[in-house]
């Protein structure tokens, strides 16, 4: 305890440059936590991607529709629980910048498959299905345009209706949440059969297949055997688990957590060496006052312990503050990215990340200068005054 | 002393600067410093001048795009083959000889890997017939031929080829059960189409079972002020139903999400990380001016100003502030100038291919960036100089 004093002393003696330290190391973990959440939101779908479930899209792309009979034809294969459908519908809300994600579902079914993510109240899943044109939308997607249950919207779709027209009216039935942290709440889900009866072109066809299967040790064997049942068809498959597809589709905006980690490299460099100098140059002018400390019967390793509490004590100081603040800007910001970057949130694996990496800092900054302290030559320290 | 204040600041910065060797250690740290931030400034914000170059190249401003009315994209988009015909023949459309300059295209995607990563990209497959070649102005078959109407061939984008697996010139891929064989490569003036895949439009509608139907229209107008013209003989046939956008403004709002994006990202990180190199610079500064504090002391006893002392303190956070300035746009410029990334636009849901472009204006803002750090950095310190009380500092011995 009153070492920590006597740290604390010292830290305090010259405060400005005290103050500019610590606040570069804040800047330099606030810049740690906003990137690294950013490029985990990126990789974000990647992470909570069921192992139990598969996608099967066109082999040629995935804006290729696949035929609606592949849905039971898939279902009936063994090590196949479950299976679904979804589409792409790609509509906006009055102006093209309010884009969001819709699906046209099968409802009972969608909410099945993805039960460990997302959840929605039993009397509103009943309303929804009574409703042909009813849908349910996402939390971020209530917080974003304030719409509540009776609502109806209108959205612009790229699919025309039978009568040319690509406006389509629902009206919100229910709101689900998220059950784990990180599921995409964004998104706004309907009736396939509405979108389906009502559509110009493409009835019976579907963009995509859902698939649980009873093993997940087996998910690479059913996927195969799925691609192998349209092999030669028109509309080959091409299966893979939900994580590969999310990871697959992460890299398409290209490698955003290579980009993120050089950044941060060329900032943590940087702030290290501005911080380290710092330290060891307040060191360098306290060498006297160590060998002081040494001739006072203080020994080589408290001297150096000393030393290295000072400097750990002002990275975890400015560490925990960075850490802090970017928890604080990405909670707040969470919500206005809520539609376009899903799943933005600072979570405990890059707090804790974070700390380690903040101990690590006190330690490099502080070795040199505590060695320093170890080796000091009380005679030679004391005639350099 | 008889010197005016001009030639005391030179005299003292001067002095200043020559002695900058015996405090090398942290006044590398504050270059350092600076170089970094300016680096990564200037590097991310290049990925979004890259980008928007590509996008804007792409653009005539007297070519329109017609999409059905609401459509997002190209993708989203859908016309029947009597509208295109319709649409074509609405006065007000250049012609070139015979050849009216309206080219009904389709637009697709095809999974093929990326290079680098060997991981599935959506890479743009346009269906286009002859008029497609006379409304681009830039278009430019470098490599090989272009393709036979009526057969499975492509010609592939030059940054295309570069990015994505299998598209060498006679090479065949394979997209689903079809074998397509690559026979040119184009250029069209660094702009996106250079990221696309063009085959025969009828071809395409066969292969994506699209029956007689086009996607978009691009049409060459007269002359740019016919725009308005043409928009209001559209508009009157409720047949169409189809939104008229000058190619220019269509893919100003196609780059436009992720421009903003890539820049809402850069400023803020690139603020932050100035505000890290300003402590930087500062207490490099306070450390000079406390290791100067005899010489400072002597220079006022002697008969200097205390403005001309605070100036050359100002003064040497400005020069390392530019020497940092200096060496991190110039290690920008070696190491992402011409980079060739690529990256999923999302308005259209296509891969688009772009290089990291560390333009002049850039630099500039780096430079300026440069000299705010140094600025802000140095005024601190060179307050306190000038507010040194000569006859305690004469009597430091640190």
């Amino acid at each position: 305890m009153k070492y920590l004093y006597f740290i604390f002393k010292n830290l305090t003696r010259k405060k400005v440059r005290t103050s500019l330290t610590i606040l570069s190391i804040m800047v330099a973990f606030l810049l740690f936590g906003l990137l690294r959440s950013l490029s985990a939101a990126f990789d974000g779908g990647a992470e909570i991607a069921g192992e139990d479930r598969l996608v099967t899209i066109h082999k040629v792309s995935i804006i290729q529709p696949l035929p609606q009979s592949y849905l039971a034809k898939v279902q009936a294969l063994p090590g196949v629980e479950k299976a679904t459908m979804a589409n792409w519908f790609g509509g906006y809300y009055q102006e093209q910048k309010n884009q969001f994600a819709q699906f046209p579902v099968l409802a009972d079914d969608y909410f099945d498959i993805y039960k460990d993510l997302i959840k929605l109240p039993p009397a509103q899943l009943e309303n929804w299905k009574k409703n042909r044109v009813g849908a349910v939308i996402g939390r971020a997607l209530v917080d974003k345009y304030h719409w509540k249950i009776g609502d109806r919207i209108p959205l612009i779709g790229m699919f025309p209706q039978k009568n040319g027209s690509t406006t389509w009216e629902f009206v919100i039935e229910g709101v689900f949440d998220a059950k784990t942290e990180g599921a995409d709440t964004s998104g706004m889900l309907f009736h396939y059969d509405y979108f389906d009866k009502s559509r110009q072109f493409g009835e019976g066809t579907v963009g995509w297949l859902i698939i649980k299967v009873k093993d997940p040790k087996q998910s690479a064997q059913v996927a195969a055997v799925v691609d192998a049942l349209f092999e030669n068809s028109f509309a080959e498959t091409k299966t893979n688990s939900e994580k590969d597809f999310a990871k697959s589709f992460a890299k398409q905006f290209g490698d955003i957590g290579l980009i993120t980690t050089l950044i941060l490299g060329a900032v943590f460099f940087t702030m290290l060496l501005v911080a380290g100098n710092t330290m060891a140059q307040s060191f360098r002018e306290r060498i006297p006052e160590f060998a002081i400390l040494k001739t006072l019967g203080f020994s080589d390793i408290t001297v150096m312990l000393m030393v290295l509490c000072e400097s750990i004590v002002v990275c975890v100081f400015g560490g925990v503050l960075g850490l802090l603040l970017a928890k604080i800007i990405i909670t707040g910001a969470a919500v206005d990215f809520a539609a376009t970057l899903p799943g933005l949130g600072m979570s405990w694996k890059i707090m804790t990340s974070g700390l380690l990496l903040v101990i690590l800092l006190g330690l490099i900054t502080g070795a040199a200068p505590a060695i320093q302290g170890l080796r000091l030559n009380i005679i030679g320290a004391l005639r350099r005054n | 002393m008889n010197f005016n204040w001009l030639s005391q600041i030179f005299i003292i910065s001067l002095m200043n600067l020559r002695n900058i060797p015996q405090r090398w250690g942290t006044s590398s740290v504050a270059i350092f410093g600076v170089a970094c931030v300016v680096g990564v400034f200037i590097a991310v914000l290049s990925m979004a001048a890259g980008f928007q170059r590509t996008m804007s190249n792409a653009g005539s401003p007297n070519t329109v795009i017609i999409m059905r009315a609401g459509a997002t994209s190209e993708m989203s988009s859908g016309l029947s083959y009597e509208q295109t015909q319709l649409i074509s023949s609405i006065p007000g459309i250049l012609k070139d000889g015979d050849q009216l300059l309206s080219s009904a295209e389709l637009f697709v995607v095809v999974d093929i890997s990326k290079k680098s990563t060997n991981t599935s990209a959506n890479v743009s497959l346009r269906g286009v017939m002859p008029a497609a070649f006379a409304v681009r102005d830039k278009f430019k078959i470098v490599e090989g031929r272009n393709f036979e109407p009526g057969k499975n061939e492509l010609i592939v984008g030059r940054s295309a080829q570069k990015q994505f697996n299998d598209l060498a010139v006679g090479s065949t891929i394979k997209f689903g059960q079809t074998e397509w064989r690559v026979v040119g490569m184009f250029e069209s003036g660094g702009g996106l189409a250079e990221s696309e895949l063009w085959c025969d439009a009828k071809i395409l509608q066969a292969a994506y079972r699209r029956g007689n139907s086009f996607q978009t229209i691009r049409a060459k107008l007269e002359s740019p002020g016919m725009l308005e013209d043409f928009k209001a003989a559209v508009a009157a046939d409720p047949k169409f139903n189809v939104d008229v956008k000058l190619e220019t403004a269509y893919l100003s709002e196609q780059s436009a999400p992720m421009t903003k994006f890539i820049m809402g990202v850069g400023y803020p990180l690139a603020m932050l990380m100035a505000l890290g190199a300003i402590f930087g610079a500062i207490n490099t500064m306070y450390t000079s001016v406390s290791t100067r504090t005899r010489e400072i002391a002597t220079l006022r006893a002697l008969g200097f100003g205390a403005f001309p002392v605070a100036f050359s303190t100002l003064f040497e956070s400005l020069v390392l502030a530019f020497v940092g300035g200096a060496i991190g746009s110039l290690v920008a410029y070696f190491l992402f100038n011409g980079y060739t990334v690529s990256t999923l636009n999302f308005a259209s849901f296509s891969q688009v291919v772009f290089d990291f472009a560390v333009t002049p204006a850039l630099v500039k803002q780096g430079v300026i960036f440069a000299a705010v750090i140094g600025f802000i950095g140095g005024l601190f310190p060179a307050i306190r100089a000038a507010r040194l009380p000569v006859a305690t500092a004469l009597r430091d011995n640190g």
